[in-house]
């Protein structure tokens, strides 16, 4: 949004990602902080860190599909599964390294989407959540049964990524790896947008019909929305199995779809920097209601037995409060703010 | 590999599948009359078989005031539920009506394990006999066969009721057109009030009865999953392709798990077979077996 005195002089102003300076410090100064981060804290803090720039990874990639083209898709915890399988297939039984492994991750895991994303052709809102949802747990059972891959309910033990001679062993040298990465994925996403493509994935998303007249080929670009959108969840699981240093079908079920979803409801749908807010919502999240847990069961003993049951419903809750209240998710009501604050006292 | 062996995988997907057609009524109900897409059918049914163990065995009630009372549960779950949640939510877009369904699921799920625990828990005494008789040469369980009849007739009761009762009538009408149905003196409001009853009690009913014969564990909402493969294959705005569905799904699901068993050694196939099927149908016949179809056109 514009407002009056914001003025632009040159074309190569109007095309700026970071358009005023209090964007441009803001910006540098968060990934200076990210930069620190390792040195600042230890263990605990800093792998909550590095899952948020992982879920980051696989919330953007959720809503290039969710938020920007309009396919609800329940199945990202099982397309998260597909990259880290292929990856720890490639590392531990081929014996490549995590520079083919985690490229290749994310192109079959692209491809797996598209194959799962053909229903897109006829299929909208409602049908396709559904596909999606078979598509998950088609894939989670193949994660199980087809043991010479994925080593059934075993899993996969899976090494840290190496360079030249230094390995990425310690969660330090780790976590700068998978900042990189994540930076230069959400920098794609966010130019990925204002292109063409981003262009005809939102009119494909606002009215599909009005997009076909206008000359956009829907099919192909649900597919690559699809194939794109896989992509990412193909590199987020791939990142996120190198981390844990183990894959197995349990990471990757039902539950993680539903909490990416939320990621992107609640940071906001069709907003780059709303997958960011809920990546950091959701991996918190949990994390806080473990804490709440483990005091509730002090002082009530019988809540030990059922604390994930606890967490889970307290989760729900939030799901549900939060869409009641805040639909269009924290990016929308950040704006907000930010326009008041812009006009005040003027707000008309 | 007997003929009688098939038999039972039969009979058995038979009883299991009228349970789903009970589950997916309940969902078809909803999505006709409101297009809410309820991904909290299966803790519907969960929740109405943990109810009339409370009354039951908990405090010891007969069972047809355990029942009555556990529908009574219902109808006051469904209107709170209609009211509370989903009455805010008319005129979101679908992902967000979807997401809120989810989590009611997780918070239905949540209350029951954090007042019943997580074990497993059977009804006493037994609400049907438990004796077999034999069918074809099979041995059936009684259980079964009651199982079976009680979820028919449910159905039924339900068909007629769309059929020729007033409300019945109404709720087809809103169903149709809720502009035109609102200037016709219907309430709409009423209307999605009675859908969520309607298939809150149908569901209910539904989990005391495979409670009866599997027992009740926090697990029972694995029924509300197969509900999709059953309504996709009927069609999702159909009460008699719901029924149909689940029928056809609890039968498929059964057979082709014992056969892959018995011919490819491979076990599990129980919970895959309905979602392949499910997105078979979906390339093939996206509107099921009775669903309405939408044409557009550019």
């Amino acid at each position: 949004m514009h407002y009056c005195g914001d003025f632009r002089t040159s074309y190569e102003k109007d095309i700026e990602v970071l358009q005023t300076p209090t964007a441009k410090i803001g910006v540098v100064s968060f990934l200076l902080f990210l930069l620190i981060w390792p040195y600042l804290v230890k263990g605990e803090y800093l792998w909550i860190v590095m899952q948020i720039l992982i879920a980051t990874v696989g919330a953007v990639g959720l809503n290039i599909l969710t938020g920007f083209t309009g396919q609800i898709s329940l199945g990202q915890g099982a397309f998260l599964g597909v990259g880290a399988y292929t990856t720890a297939y490639i590392t531990a039984k081929m014996g490549l390294s995590f520079w083919v492994g985690v490229p290749a991750a994310g192109i079959v895991t692209a491809l797996t989407g598209m194959v799962f994303g053909i229903p897109s052709l006829r299929l909208k809102g409602l049908y396709l959540a559904i596909a999606t949802l078979a598509s998950q747990f088609i894939l989670e059972w193949i994660f199980l049964r087809w043991e010479p891959v994925t080593g059934g309910s075993y899993g996969i033990v899976i090494q840290r990524p190496s360079l030249g001679g230094f390995v990425f062993d310690s969660d330090r040298s780790y976590y700068y790896l998978v900042l990189a990465i994540t930076a230069g994925m959400v920098l794609f996403a966010v130019n990925l947008v204002r292109t063409k493509t981003g262009r005809a994935f939102m009119a494909v998303r606002d009215h599909y019909i009005s997009a076909e007249i206008m000359g956009i080929n829907i099919f192909r670009y649900r597919i690559l929305s699809f194939g794109i959108s896989s992509f990412y969840a193909g590199v987020a699981g791939a990142l996120y199995g190198h981390s844990l240093k183990f894959v197995s079908s349990e990471q990757f079920n039902i539950e993680v779809s539903i909490v990416y979803l939320a990621m992107i409801i609640i940071g906001g749908l069709g907003s780059i920097l709303g997958s960011i807010y809920g990546a950091v919502f959701m991996i918190l999240l949990p994390k806080l209601l473990t804490v709440f847990t483990t005091k509730l069961s002090t002082v009530w003993p019988d809540a030990s037995q059922i604390t994930s049951s606890i967490e889970h419903g307290i989760f729900g809750l939030i799901i549900v409060l939060f869409l009641i209240f805040e639909p269009d998710g924290v990016a929308h009501r950040w704006k907000m703010i930010k326009a008041y604050w812009k006009l005040y006292p003027f707000s008309y | 590999m007997t003929t009688q062996y098939l038999l039972q995988l039969f009979i058995s997907g038979l009883v299991i599948g009228s349970i789903y057609s009970a589950v997916a009524l309940g969902f078809v109900i909803i999505y006709k009359a409101t297009r809410v897409v309820n991904f909290a059918q299966g803790e519907f049914l969960m929740v109405g078989a943990y109810i009339c163990y409370a009354f039951l065995v908990q405090m010891h009630v007969p069972f047809w005031a355990a029942l009555a009372l556990t529908i009574l549960f219902q109808i006051v779950l469904a209107v709170v539920i209609e009211r509370l949640i989903l009455r805010p939510m008319i005129g979101e877009p679908i992902i967000s009506i979807i997401m809120v369904t989810i989590g009611l699921s997780l918070v239905l799920r949540s209350l029951v394990a954090m007042v019943w625990k997580t074990d497993i828990l059977v009804y006493e005494p037994k609400l049907f006999p438990q004796e077999t008789v034999s069918m074809a040469g099979v041995p059936v369980s009684l259980e079964f066969i009651w199982c079976f009849i009680l979820s028919m007739v449910l159905l039924a009761v339900f068909s007629v009721f769309f059929k020729y009762s007033k409300e019945g009538v109404a709720m087809r009408a809103a169903a149709f057109n809720q502009q035109v149905a609102q200037s016709m003196g219907i309430s709409v409001k009423m209307i999605f009030a009675l859908s969520w009853i309607i298939s809150a009690v149908v569901s209910g009913i539904g989990g005391v009865l495979i409670g009866n014969i599997n027992g009740i564990s926090n697990s029972l909402y694995h029924f509300g999953l197969k509900v999709f493969p059953a309504t996709i294959l009927g069609g999702l705005d159909s009460i008699l392709g719901a029924a149909l569905g689940g029928i056809i799904i609890g039968i498929l699901e059964n057979l082709s798990d014992g056969l892959f068993k018995a011919y490819l050694d491979l076990s599990g196939v129980k919970e895959v077979a309905p979602f392949v099927v499910l997105v078979v149908i979906l390339m093939i016949k996206p509107y099921g077996l009775f669903g309405t179809k939408e044409i557009e056109r550019v």
